[in-house]
């Protein structure tokens, strides 16, 4: 987008530990980083051990019991339909968490291929880069949603859909960094000794790469978080019988009024596990090269 | 410097608040007139009654065209545009006269040749206009205010067809416009109503905005349902769509609005603590959910999965799913709306009482269910839709039966309820729908409980004994034969199963204290409201 | 310049043709259909086929993208296939609301989140800092619609300030106007905001650490001298850069807030069209919102040439 910014200088040390040795400590000027990791890996664990927190069946519809309010049987209260909000809270961490998670993963992986190549063969890279201008200049819950309105609403469909509006960023940061490193010197020292292109690759440019990526991977994983709660709320997300956070807000807006506790309570989960997430981030990310803020 | 730029600074502050203040003088003096605020149920997007039979679409018919005839409160027929009317002796000829000082709202005068283009128009495509059509032998204009309309064979339901309260209503059009296919949209919005569409002002998706029609003459008679005379009492009406529950329900707390159409049951603690606020019945039929089948493969091709459900589901739930407590919904056991004369509860036997979970599932076995997958299509934007759809897949599920839910939005939904593939190829065995009161009351206007197979509603129902009753039913003369055939069509319905009737409930209506003579009806009309 | 200039416009049309071939794409394969939605309930499969027919759904696709970018090039995008009114005069009807929201929330946002970034720099490491970036994390990791919601609650129920929903045009009153967007700049602000913060924080420490700065306090100029006058311009071209990619953010973030708000605006009109599968509408409006998109950052790109002399194109 702009060729004003300088770019500017990452470690160009091949070696991993120094890596290891910021990340600690990084962490330890940053508390918030360690909290934003400790939140994210109890909702993981919340998510696992489910069924055994004193669950019920979150998809077990018991009209009578309807809209109580949250008390000693029902932690969290239930919904219009009786369903356990607590249950369905719990069980609704594994899909936003997988729709996170997959989509930060798979975000990574195809942008990083994409990246490497637009990086390095510059034929591909004129032609893949306005591409991936033009699905970045349509908002990407836009995008998302028209995806998943073409096909039938499914978790695998809106990981799909969301991997797709987030791949562009990727593939810009990740062409970025491989621009600037493939003028490294011991990267032409590399070109001029024979090595071949995908030793390189491995050996000199992916190392340092890594790092950025993860950081960046962590952001992705918030924004999918919180672009599946935005397509569920529209009503474009994933199935609503499977509850996600997203959807038990959506199912619960009308009702905000007498039941607030249905959109508060996956309202403040979702919150934490974003907001976690993001700390987790801004803290690798500091650890790193504080002067990465510009670029991210 | 800093004195100059300070300066500066405060003299574009001073400019900029004065301005603002002038600018701020609100235009009050030109809004001496009453407009009506009202949030209509969906929103309004095809301007035609006679090609769609959504009810948002009727609804806005209703406030621009007129109508020959109409039903009042005691299910009588009343002549609305027609000053008088007489059959012949041998009961094939209806003479009608038009009342006096008609016009449309381009100023024309409202002849027979209008009258006659637009009935036909409708007869198209309603169902008991299509009836009506079969035996019409023709329909003459006399002169500009007299026509007659003859008919093959006695038709008893000649006039209540055309006084059809709701979908499709037969609306009076100018010619012109009436002479468009029956399958194009009109795109201009001309009637002889009590209001005008003005549509410089409309915004699709938020607002549609009426004038009072001044030339509109009134029946002396007052209003019943849509009978009666249909007297303006406000100068302007704007239908402002607020798709947000939540937020409708916070305009009207706040006056923003003055009306709202329907609201969801659950939200009226929300508005009951406010003393400027009513929150009323108004509507004596209500709307009746459904579980419709497919018909065309298994399982539910075989009529004993079908009587299974029946002896499964427990309306109450339903009710309570929908209606949220028994004061705006109950139970009713019939095909047709409980409340209207031909309803009843002959062979509901199934769906009364303790449910019987053994009977259901013998009947399972005795059909050969083969662990099929039943695929119910759901819309998550209806919660009445998405509410059935997870107590049916409840249901079904605790009889051992292979169900998967796949739910989009309702466009979704429609588009995919006319597939007539497999279930593995994107087909569907069942989708929940309601119907309005007034379209389930009679053999006639029911659609969903035909079996004219491939051609009929989607399910595609077959079966020629019950379209034999209904025939017999059409051919009954007086009010004791039709209730009999009426039974008989009924009890055949709970035999072969076109759908399950699920649960009866009324959609409150919220309105300010502002408001006075809210029309009770099954239908929403906005004539005879005042604003103080 | 004006070469630089040219060749960006350039490679935004090209940008705008990928666009323009994605969109048209994605809805051709869709299985969802249009003509079944307009049938309404009671259709049967021929009015649905005759509706097909008649709209030229039917065509090859080609033939189809064709025709749209003909009609394109023309400044004709189309016509609803629901209200059969011409997109652009949709667009038209609803873009007032649209703007006026962004632009709110650009100004609230900005005149909110530079001070903020700029206070948390200048008291780097203290509780200050910690709480502007604290917030600022918050901002964006709660949804939009929870602060829409907490907001009306709050506001507008219980405390009966500021009103709930609607539009008011500028022309009927200014303050009217304006009362009616303040909680919907609040609502989708909050994420800018905090975006914003922490880019002019991070931008501003790093120009407060380089040489010029300490010369200038040395030379005795006042500390919001040195803040404004020197560290703030060159800090700029980052924050620039933000507000630019923040745009995309903002208009997701519209649709969310017009839908809560009630704000008769061109995103509920795209999500409607979306839902409905009303395929001129949904290829004009994404074809809009990218066009904004491009050119805001075009603008925000030759901004540079303002904040950084050095800079020239």
């Amino acid at each position: 987008m702009s060729t004003a910014l300088a770019a500017s200088p990452i470690a160009t040390s091949k070696s991993v530990s120094p890596t290891w040795r910021r990340f600690r400590e990084a962490f330890r000027r940053h508390p918030t980083a360690l909290i934003g990791g400790a939140i994210i890996v109890a909702m993981v664990a919340v998510a696992v051990f489910a069924p055994w927190l004193g669950t019920i069946d979150p998809q077990a519809v018991a009209p009578i019991k309807r809209l109580r309010p949250p008390s000693e049987q029902f932690w969290f209260g239930t919904d219009m339909l009786g369903r356990d909000v607590y249950s369905r809270v719990l069980y609704g961490a594994r899909v936003s968490l997988v729709v996170g998670l997959a989509v930060a993963g798979f975000a990574t992986i195809v942008g990083l291929a994409i990246g490497l190549v637009t990086g390095y063969v510059r034929a591909v890279d004129a032609v893949v880069m306005r591409v991936m201008d033009g699905l970045m200049s349509i908002p990407s819950v836009l995008l998302a949603i028209a995806l998943m309105a073409l096909t039938k609403a499914s978790i695998g469909n809106v990981i799909v859909a969301i991997t797709l509006a987030e791949v562009p960023r990727v593939v810009r940061l990740v062409r970025s960094l491989v621009l600037t490193l493939r003028e490294q010197p011991y990267v032409e020292a590399g070109i001029s000794a024979g090595t071949s292109l995908p030793l390189i690759l491995i050996r000199h440019i992916l190392p340092n790469i890594v790092a950025p990526l993860l950081v960046q991977g962590t952001y992705v994983c918030g924004s999918a978080m919180i672009t599946e709660a935005i397509l569920s709320f529209i009503g474009a997300g994933t199935p609503p019988n499977i509850p996600s956070w997203g959807n038990i807000m959506a199912e619960g807006r009308s009702l905000i009024q007498i039941a607030g506790y249905l959109i508060l309570f996956p309202g403040i989960f979702l919150s934490l596990t974003v907001l976690a997430v993001n700390l987790l981030g801004d803290g690798m990310r500091d650890a790193l090269d504080p002067r990465l803020a510009r670029r991210m | 410097m800093k004195t100059r730029a300070t300066l500066l600074r405060s003299t574009l502050v001073i400019g900029v608040l004065a301005a603002t203040a002038v600018l701020s003088a609100p235009l009050a003096l030109a809004q001496a007139q009453k407009t009506l605020k009202f949030i209509p149920q969906a929103d309004l997007r095809i301007l035609d009654p006679i090609t769609t039979t959504a009810y948002i679409t009727r609804n806005h018919g209703y406030m621009i065209y007129d109508t020959l005839f109409a039903t009042d409160a005691k299910f009588q027929v009343q002549p609305q545009m027609v000053d008088k009317y007489e059959l012949s002796g041998d009961r094939l000829t209806y003479t009608f006269t038009l009342r006096d000082g008609l016009k449309f709202h381009d100023g024309q005068p409202v002849r027979s040749a209008d009258c006659i283009a637009s009935i036909e128009r409708w007869a198209k495509r309603d169902a008991l206009g299509q009836k009506l059509a079969e035996v019409t032998d023709s329909w003459k204009a006399v002169n500009d205010k007299t026509f007659t309309l003859k008919l093959k064979r006695p038709f008893p339901l000649a006039l209540e067809a055309l006084a059809k309260p709701s979908s499709n209503v037969p609306f009076i059009m100018p010619e012109r416009i009436a002479k468009t296919d029956a399958s194009t949209n009109i795109t201009e919005p001309i009637g002889s109503g009590p209001f005008k569409f003005v549509k410089e002002e409309w915004v699709p998706g938020s607002k549609v905005v009426y004038v009072k029609n001044t030339d509109y003459v009134p029946r002396k008679e007052p209003p019943s349902w849509a009978a009666g005379g249909k007297v303006a009492k406000v100068d302007r009406v704007e239908w402002i769509y607020i798709p947000d529950s939540a937020t409708a329900a916070a305009a009207l707390n706040a006056g923003e609005v003055d009306w709202w159409e329907q609201m969801p049951p659950d939200l009226i603690p929300v508005l009951a603590k406010n003393k400027d606020i009513k929150v009323e019945n108004i509507d004596p039929l209500g709307s009746m959910g459904m579980i419709r089948f497919n018909f065309m493969y298994p399982p539910f091709n075989n009529a004993k999965m079908r009587q299974a459900v029946l002896y499964a589901i427990d309306q109450n739930d339903y009710v309570i799913g929908i209606a949220g407590d028994k004061k705006n919904g109950h139970t009713c056991y019939s095909y047709f709306t409980c409340g209207t004369p031909l309803s009843s509860e002959v062979g509901a036997e199934p769906m009364k009482g303790k449910r019987d979970f053994d009977k259901a599932k013998q009947l399972i076995k005795e059909a050969g269910y083969n662990n099929e997958k039943i695929v119910i299509i759901s819309a998550t934007d209806q919660p009445i839709v998405h509410s059935q759809t997870l107590l049916t897949a409840d249901t079904l599920k605790k009889l051992g039966l292979n169900v998967e839910i796949q739910a989009g939005d309702w466009g979704t939904l429609i588009t995919r309820r006319t597939s007539k593939e497999p279930v593995d190829k994107g087909g569907w065995s069942i989708f929940h729908t309601w119907l309005v009161g007034p379209d389930l009351t009679n053999p006639a206007v029911n659609f969903a409980i035909r079996g004219s197979g491939q051609k009929g509603w989607f399910g595609w129902a077959d079966d020629a004994k019950i379209e034999e009753l209904r025939d017999a039913w059409f051919a009954t003369t007086d009010a004791a034969a039709s209730k009999k055939a009426a039974d008989a069509v009924q009890a055949r319905a709970f035999e072969f199963v076109p759908y399950v009737p699920t649960a009866q409930f009324i959609l409150p209506t919220a309105y300010r204290t502002t408001l006075s003579g809210v029309i009770i009806a099954p239908i929403t009309l906005l004539w005879n409201v005042e604003k103080r | 310049m004006v070469a630089y200039v040219v060749r960006r416009l350039f490679s935004t049309i090209v940008v705008m043709a990928v666009v323009a071939f994605v969109v048209f794409s994605l809805l051709y394969l869709t299985p969802g259909d249009p003509a079944a939605v307009i049938a309404g309930d009671i259709a049967t499969d021929e009015d649905i086929r005759r509706i097909h027919a008649r709209l030229g759904l039917d065509e090859p696709f080609l033939v189809q993208f064709g025709r749209w970018l003909w009609a394109l090039l023309h400044g004709d995008l189309g016509t609803s296939i629901f209200t059969n009114l011409p997109v652009t005069t949709l667009i038209g009807q609803r873009v007032e609301p649209t703007i006026a929201l962004t632009v709110c929330t650009l100004v609230v946002a900005i005149a909110v989140a530079v001070p903020l970034g700029v206070i948390a720099a200048a008291k780097a490491g203290t509780w200050i800092d910690r709480a502007v970036m604290a917030f600022s994390v918050l901002g964006f990791s709660v949804p939009v619609f929870v602060v829409a919601y907490g907001l009306i609650l709050t506001l507008s129920v219980e405390l009966d300030w500021l009103p709930v929903q609607g539009y008011r045009n500028f022309r009927d009153g200014v303050w009217q106007w304006f009362r009616h967007l303040i909680l919907p700049s609040i609502a989708l602000g909050t994420v800018y905001v905090a975006l914003i913060a922490r880019m002019t924080r991070a931008s501003m420490l790093d120009v407060l650490a380089q040489d010029y700065i300490r010369t200038a306090a040395a030379k005795g100029l006042a500390r919001d001298q040195v803040l404004i006058g020197h560290a703030l311009k060159n800090a700029a071209i980052p924050v620039m850069t933000i507000i630019g990619m923040g745009i995309a953010l903002l208009i997701s973030g519209a649709i969310v807030t017009e839908t809560v708000f009630a704000l008769p605006g061109v995103g509920r009109l795209t999500v409607d069209a979306i839902l409905r599968r009303d395929y001129p509408v949904i290829q004009g409006v994404i074809l809009m919102f990218s066009a904004v998109y491009v050119l805001v950052n075009l603008a925000v790109d030759l901004s540079y040439m303002f904040f950084d002399p050095r800079i020239r194109y």
